[in-house]
């Protein structure tokens, strides 16, 4: 059985939130309402996150995003291609920069307009 | 030259104050903006988190900013940039330098929107050299962000405030190692929200009541001290730690950007760093309205948009119909609460007013107490943190008679 403690995101009151992990579903405790228990159930089972960074365009940097969450352990892995990423030509925002960046379908987006300068 | 409404500074407060004073009919508006583009500091803050008040999504900060430019392109609303304002008078004189020259407009009214710069002080009480490889968070931020340069590998920051927080998890993506960051208070003055997803997802620890006592190193840093600090804030001798990095990051907070203000002998008020306003966000002088970080510092920008938005039909209201009358009473910050914007309040106003306040310290199960007009009002709050600005709303049936308002900030009895 494991024990994990963090403290929950989704309001200001920030309850310090417990959840065990054993046979069947995570149990979760401290939390004041149920945004807590699917935010602690989330944390422990899957935890996502978007991603933003930017890439090289010709003079300036360009500013992208994952357009939606992908899971936390693959960042570091996406950052790698993103790295590799040169942009050419004006980008709108929400323009795919990089299909499916993170190899589950979640594309890599243009987060600013860019002239292509 | 003579403009109906002069706008200094073109980031989300100038450019939201504008849309709004153009919706309210003002046609002959000029945003002054010393930038080469418009949207001031958000350029740069690439990560999300903004619009989610206003917009219900999640943007990055250029996408929040582009949104307010492409509203104010489509009114065809004219931005001055690569501009500077140096000098500004309580007459509503705005002196203004470009690579034209120098010139002088004369305003029927003006909107300051200048925003914040970052506090520096930190750097400054520190023991040892003073070696390449120190940066303000934002400075790093400008250096990542924008121009895509690291600014180093190994990195110590001090002070937990948002933006070195953000700037520990994009060095971190971008490669970097970050071995801590230090806070000297008891508590973070971040949002839980960048602790959790900034710090904790990378296994970044953060030393609550530490300090950064040494900076070693001649040319480029080589490490820092790091030591933990009694309650009044002393190092405690014998808890020192050496880490090894080639820079550091202070992130010690914001201040409002107010040299012209000062200049134009508009009051300030000692806790905000900002104008003293009243509820259309009127400074002392006459048709001078301030929002954004000018005024008081905001940790969400969507706030910032609604200020502005007040300030911009404000200065309408203001160019078509002159000064109204106002019958302004004090709004005081009382116990618990640091400040209460606005200062003052026009108790002959017709329409419900906002009042935004921040606490001195945390307080779970709170109570938001009003006193001073048609009795004793009470708001309840599940938990209320400094980093936090929160507001309330008064209807004019509550304070029609007033003489001054006060806020408090009590914890509930259990
Ligand atoms: C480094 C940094 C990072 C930040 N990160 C965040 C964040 O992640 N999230 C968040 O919600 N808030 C953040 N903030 C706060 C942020 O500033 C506000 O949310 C928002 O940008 C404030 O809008 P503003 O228009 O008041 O100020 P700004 O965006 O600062 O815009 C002010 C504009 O005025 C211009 N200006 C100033 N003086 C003059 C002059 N004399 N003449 C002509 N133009 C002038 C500036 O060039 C600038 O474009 C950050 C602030 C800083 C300093
Ligand atoms: S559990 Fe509910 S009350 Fe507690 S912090 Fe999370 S959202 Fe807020």
């Amino acid at each position: 059985m494991e024990k994990k403690s963090f403290v929950c995101i989704e309001c200001p009151r920030g309850c310090l939130l417990t959840v065990e992990e054993g046979e069947g579903a995570p149990r979760v405790s401290g939390n004041f309402c149920p945004r807590g228990k699917a935010y602690a159930e989330a944390e422990v089972t899957c935890p996502r996150r978007v991603l933003t960074a930017t890439v090289r365009g010709k003079t300036q940097r360009v500013p992208v995003k994952t357009r939606g969450e992908i899971r936390r352990d693959l960042l570091f892995s996406v950052m790698e291609k993103v790295h590799a990423v040169r942009v050419d030509g004006p980008l709108k925002i929400g323009d795919v920069v990089l299909a499916d960046v993170d190899g589950e379908g979640t594309d890599l987006v243009a987060a600013a307009n860019y002239d292509g300068e | 030259m003579k403009r109906d409404l002069v706008i200094i500074g073109g980031g989300p407060a100038g450019l939201a104050a504008a849309i709004a004073a153009y919706d309210k009919g003002v046609r002959d508006i000029l945003v002054v903006e010393r930038e080469s583009r418009p949207g001031g500091i958000l350029k740069q803050c690439i990560h999300n988190g903004f619009g989610l008040t206003r917009f219900k999504e999640s943007m990055t900060g250029p996408e929040y900013a582009q949104r307010f430019i492409d509203e104010a392109e489509k009114r065809k609303i004219e931005i001055l940039t690569d501009t500077f304002v140096t000098r500004l008078t309580d007459k509503k004189e705005v002196t203004c330098m470009n690579e034209r020259g120098i010139f002088t407009i004369q305003a029927r009214a003006v909107i300051l929107a200048m925003g914040c710069r970052e506090r520096s002080k930190g750097a400054l009480n520190i023991a040892g050299t003073r070696p390449a490889g120190l940066f303000s968070a934002g400075t790093a931020q400008k250096y990542v962000n924008l121009y895509g340069m690291l600014p180093g590998k190994r990195v110590v920051i001090l002070g937990s405030g948002d933006i070195g927080l953000i700037m520990a998890r994009r060095m971190t993506l971008e490669g970097a190692k970050v071995l801590c960051v230090c806070e000297i208070r008891p508590h973070s003055s971040g949002l839980r929200r960048n602790i959790a997803q900034c710090l904790d997802d990378f296994g970044i620890p953060l030393y609550l009541q530490h300090t950064i006592v040494e900076i070693r190193g001649k040319e480029r840093v080589e490490g820092v001290v790091v030591a933990a600090v009694d309650k009044d804030k002393r190092p405690i001798a014998g808890t020192e730690k050496v880490f090894e990095c080639d820079t550091v990051l202070f992130s010690v907070g914001l201040i409002p950007e107010n040299e012209l203000t000062k200049g134009a002998g508009i009051p300030l008020d000692g806790r905000t760093k900002g104008c003293t306003v009243d509820g259309d966000r009127e400074t002392q002088a006459e048709g001078i309205f301030a929002c954004g970080n000018v005024l008081h510092v905001h940790d969400l920008v969507d706030f910032v948009s609604e200020e502005a938005e007040i300030a911009g039909s404000a200065a309408a209201e203001y160019l078509f119909g002159g000064e109204r009358q106002k019958r302004l009473i004090p709004v005081q910050a009382g116990q618990n609460v640091s400040y209460v914007l606005p200062q003052r309040l026009d108790a002959a106003s017709e329409s419900p007013q906002k009042l935004y306040f921040r606490v001195t310290g945390a307080i779970k199960n709170a109570v938001v107490r009003v006193e001073g007009g048609d009795g004793v009002r009470e708001w309840k709050k599940i938990a209320v943190a400094p980093g936090e600005m929160e507001h309330i709303t008064l209807p004019p049936a509550y304070f029609r008679e007033a003489e001054g308002l006060c806020v408090s900030v009590l914890a509930q009895e259990a």
